[in-house]
């Protein structure tokens, strides 16, 4: 039987009609369209398919679609709503080079984004540990954490948007 | 991969919750945060007809801190929340390392402290500091509510003393006894989310010079996280020093029964069971001397 939730995802409303066993990483990419969030190895060890449910980062490929009906939901397209302006966190991993292949890239900064909602100034061992969740197999993490020690400069001081809490 | 199908239930009261587990009987699972649950689901080692979650049922996520009884965590409160709770972090502080250093941000995010005891591996994070500290669990059935001391909850490794038709629904731990502290070690390949090839819980409790209580307990050394009661006995009724605590740290490696896998071969875990055992007591010595 499929049920029936609602949700909203970077601040839009959606209602569904769902299987019980589809998960948040499936119903994201496959019925909304938003494949910016990977999947990885759908056991949540490598932090691919990171997103945030209300304000604390899940991994989605182990969350059932129908556990977040009445949630909010945002993933790495909620950074950057436009779809022009970048978010300062995703302008650092440019400018650092914090991507390489780019599959890991939605995960770290949903996880970049956690920290930096709770703290505005962390040390290198705190990005470091926050990072703990998202494997990369490219960069070697060096530039990933550069980036988001310039992206926390860059947040200091302006409002977080409301739906990203 | 993708889950196999199931039904899904949301109860939204306990009530409810009991009478759907035994209307499905062995077909159905209870599911917390999910992240044993569902990682299980997609190997094939659990194929359950029905998932009863039990986030919708109101009060199940609560953590309570009452000073003159000590700290209830409900079985839905999340690791994260534990771990960052302020009565937790001031009047237990080996059980929010030991919830703060387990898998990672979005696992912690997720799972709960109850869903780790109820999946009973071996290495669960959770259990040697709580039964170190003398927790118990409370849990309900159709015939009403049992408390069972952490201690005889494990019967290897995945079972538990919790029976098809119950649900655990929170965690007790005491009060701090005056001029006591508990520690939790652990030891893994990488530093973070890596399980723990080797953790020890550890719990002291003073009066004078004497240690009046102490408890010492191995996870992932045995079959079900453990008990030292002979290391105990060494340091029980006597004054702590150093000579003594290195004693019944070699009696704890002594008394562990290890394997060898892919985390670490049996030897080398029972050369960190005494490491790990004489850090934890020392660091619950000092934190005892500190209250």
């Amino acid at each position: 039987m499929k049920h029936h939730i609602n949700f909203k995802v970077n601040g839009d409303e959606y209602s569904l009609a769902i299987d019980p066993w589809r998960t948040l990483n499936e119903v994201l990419r496959e019925d909304l369209n938003l494949t910016g969030t990977k999947l990885g190895c759908g056991t949540g060890d490598c932090g691919a398919c990171t997103v945030m449910v209300d304000d604390k980062t899940v991994s989605s490929c182990l969350t059932l679609a129908v556990s977040v009906d009445g949630k909010s939901v945002t993933t790495v397209e909620g950074l950057a709503p436009s779809g022009e302006e970048l978010h300062p966190i995703q302008e650092a991993f440019i400018k650092t080079g914090a991507i390489q292949c780019g599959f890991c890239t939605a995960g770290m900064e949903m996880s970049a984004l956690h920290l930096l909602n709770r703290n505005q100034s962390p040390t290198e061992m705190e990005i470091r540990s926050s990072l703990s969740g998202n494997l990369c197999r490219c960069t070697g993490y060096n530039q990933i954490v550069e980036a988001i020690s310039i992206a926390a400069e860059t947040m200091k001081g302006t409002e977080p948007k409301k739906e990203e809490r | 991969m993708r889950l196999p199908k199931f039904e899904y239930f949301e109860p939204k009261t306990l009530e409810a919750a009991l009478s759907l587990l035994t209307e499905k009987g062995s077909d159905a699972c209870v599911l917390a945060g999910g992240t044993d649950v569902l990682v299980k689901m997609r190997n094939g080692r659990l194929n359950p007809k029905a998932v009863i979650g039990l986030q919708g049922i109101e009060g199940l996520n609560n953590i309570n801190f009452d000073p003159s009884k000590g700290l209830s965590i409900g079985s839905m409160a999340r690791i994260s929340d534990v771990v960052s709770h302020p009565d937790v972090l001031r009047r237990y502080p080996a059980l929010s390392h030991a919830a703060g250093v387990m898998a990672n941000d979005q696992v912690r995010n997720m799972g709960t402290i109850a869903g780790n005891l109820c999946n009973a591996a071996p290495s669960a994070e959770n259990a040697p500091p709580l039964m170190a500290m003398g927790a118990h669990v409370t849990i309900v059935g159709p015939t009403g509510a049992r408390h069972i001391p952490l201690d005889q909850f494990f019967r290897g490794p995945g079972l538990t003393k919790i029976e098809a038709s119950e649900i655990m629904t929170s965690i007790f731990v005491p009060l701090p006894a005056p001029r006591s502290g508990a520690s939790y070690k652990r030891i893994s390949a990488r530093c973070g989310v890596d399980i723990a090839a080797v953790c020890v819980g550890a719990m002291v409790a003073c009066t004078e010079e004497v240690c009046s209580e102490v408890r010492i307990v191995l996870g992932a050394v045995a079959p079900v996280p453990m008990r030292a009661s002979k290391a105990e006995g060494i340091i029980q009724g006597q004054k702590l020093t150093r000579d003594l605590v290195e004693k019944a740290a070699a009696q704890a490696a002594e008394e562990s029964k290890p394997i060898s896998d892919v985390r670490a071969t049996a030897d080398y875990r029972k050369k960190m069971v005494e490491v790990l055992t004489f850090r934890a007591l020392e660091q619950a010595y000092e934190r005892a001397m500190k209250l």
